[in-house]
């Protein structure tokens, strides 16, 4: 049972509520709904922003590439980018596959939901902007170069699935030791921790305000782990965040 | 019509231009110096166009682009007219970006470029400061050097659509301190107006309000704290900046 935040389409607000997430069921004050009764929307109202090449893994994969042209050096500051509002998705909703792609790439990311105006932080202070934390599934078309922003390949309609709640902050322990585990059609396929990221949560949080401000209700995704699984139309995917739950959708032509 | 969003006497209205004044929905008439001028419709999706212009590709030693070179911006870079601008104190390079803004009338998907004017709602101008020093060569331009608070100016006014026949003959001037640095034409864009809609539709859906900013020509040069940085565009009128310190 976890102390958290969801949307009901009905409602403006977020509703706190406690979630079970085996029974995949929800209690609000005294009533306890099931979750597929639910008519839930994305939790979250602000701008998405990713990032990219935050895994360990990642920047190992790429290697000597990163000192070569046309990436010159290895990155200094967050590489980021933003997944627009076009791009939101429920979960148990399809992910649409565009007519000129087959496969899709899946970006198991834990997403920082922020409670407030978040500016030039320090890691210490990091997490008391913090609202919670969620799944968001960035996907993307699966493209080979970083040197230019890849909006072609990850702005297109619902390519990004958001779990029906957010998990307060007070429920994780630490953000930094996540397990992390996704199956395609109910194969392991993708298994890995927060543990591995180059830039810790506050590390990440406090590094980004330093020259751009969150609001309240924007997210930012700590990074996607290497080896993003590839999915085709029909697939099944559930991205299983430790402590947070699940996130679940199938990819539809 | 010009329209604008504006903040008087502890409010938020919506306002037109009459007579070179800010005219209320209330009926109220106050000088441009009296209200705090806002983004002209509140920013959602924003894309941004880098190398646009063939002239301002050669400037940076680039080869034009072949597909459109398109990044977005967030919420929080946007500020209004008259509003001061923040140059960081170890940035070496920062310049303007003087462009015209097109903002998107309803939600579409999949337009052709010969429809495509019918779904834009007007225009106006943004100064797309860059920080050159922040360049960082994934995915770039990244947003350590386009998605900085305070760093892209728009406004004053939203003009309707249909006040500007042509949008791809118009000059484009910036001026600092009062002296022309940078002249250019929407002529020159590599991708125009109706190719960029075709282009961005037929991979997602653009909604109401979405903004796109399409490119600088060439003429940019270092602004220094103090500076005020005016860009203009052939009837749709100046947006005034000032260079401030952090």
């Amino acid at each position: 049972m976890k102390n958290g935040y969801v949307k009901f389409s009905e409602t403006r607000t977020l509703q706190e509520v406690v979630i079970d997430t085996d029974k995949k069921a929800l209690t609000l004050s005294k009533e306890t709904l099931a979750l597929d009764k639910c008519n839930l929307d994305v939790p979250i109202n602000g701008t998405v922003y990713g990032t990219l090449l935050n895994y360990k893994g990642e920047l190992e994969k790429l290697g000597s590439q990163l000192n070569e042209a046309p990436y010159k050096n290895p990155p200094v500051a967050p590489v980021l980018y933003i997944k627009p509002v076009n791009t939101l998705n429920r979960s148990n909703k399809p992910i649409p596959l565009p007519n000129d792609t087959r496969e899709l790439q899946i970006g198991a990311a834990l997403g920082i939901v922020f409670n407030k105006v978040t500016s030039m932080v320090s890691e210490q202070n990091a997490l008391d902007y913090v609202l919670g934390y969620t799944i968001v599934n960035d996907v993307s078309i699966p493209h080979e170069s970083y040197f230019r922003p890849a909006i072609k390949q990850k702005a297109r309609d619902g390519f990004c699935p958001v779990a029906p709640w957010i998990v307060k902050k007070e429920e994780i322990a630490n953000p930094d030791n996540l397990e992390i585990k996704v199956f395609i059609n109910g194969e392991l396929r993708q298994q890995n921790s927060t543990a591995n990221l180059v830039r810790s949560v506050v590390k990440l949080i406090s590094d980004v305000s330093q020259f751009m401000t969150f609001n309240e209700g924007d997210t930012l995704l700590v990074g996607v782990p290497e080896n993003q699984p590839l999915v085709q139309n029909l697939d099944h995917i559930r991205i299983e965040i430790e402590g947070i739950g699940s996130l679940e959708n199938t990819v539809k032509l | 019509m010009k329209t604008a969003r504006v903040a008087y006497n502890g409010s938020i209205h919506s306002a037109e231009e009459s007579e070179g004044n800010v005219k209320l929905a209330n009926g109220l008439i106050v000088k441009e110096e009296e209200v705090v001028w806002l983004p002209p419709v509140e920013p959602q999706t924003v894309f941004a166009l880098g190398l646009n212009y063939a002239d301002h590709a050669k400037e940076l030693s680039f080869n034009a682009p072949t597909e459109p070179l398109v990044f977005l911006k967030g919420p929080n870079t946007f500020v209004g007219h008259r509003s001061k601008t923040v140059r960081p104190s170890d940035a070496i390079n920062m310049h303007y970006e003087c462009e015209l803004a097109v903002v998107i009338g309803e939600t579409v998907k999949n337009i052709k470029k010969e429809d495509a004017y019918n779904y834009v709602a007007g225009y106006t101008i943004a100064n797309d400061y860059a920080i050159r020093d922040y360049l960082e060569n994934y995915y770039r331009p990244n947003l350590k050097v386009k998605n900085r608070d305070t760093c892209t100016p728009i406004g004053p006014w939203l003009v309707d659509a249909k006040d500007i026949p042509d949008p791809m003959n118009l000059t484009l001037r910036t001026y600092v301190n009062g002296k022309v640095t940078q002249e250019g034409t929407t002529k020159d864009m590599i991708f125009d107006i109706p190719m960029l809609i075709e282009y961005l539709s037929s991979f997602m859906t653009l909604n109401k309000n979405d903004i796109i900013l399409t490119g600088t020509p060439k003429g940019l040069i270092n602004t220094k704290v103090g500076d005020e940085v005016i860009t203009e565009i052939e009837g749709i009128g100046r947006l005034v900046n000032t260079i401030i310190s952090d």
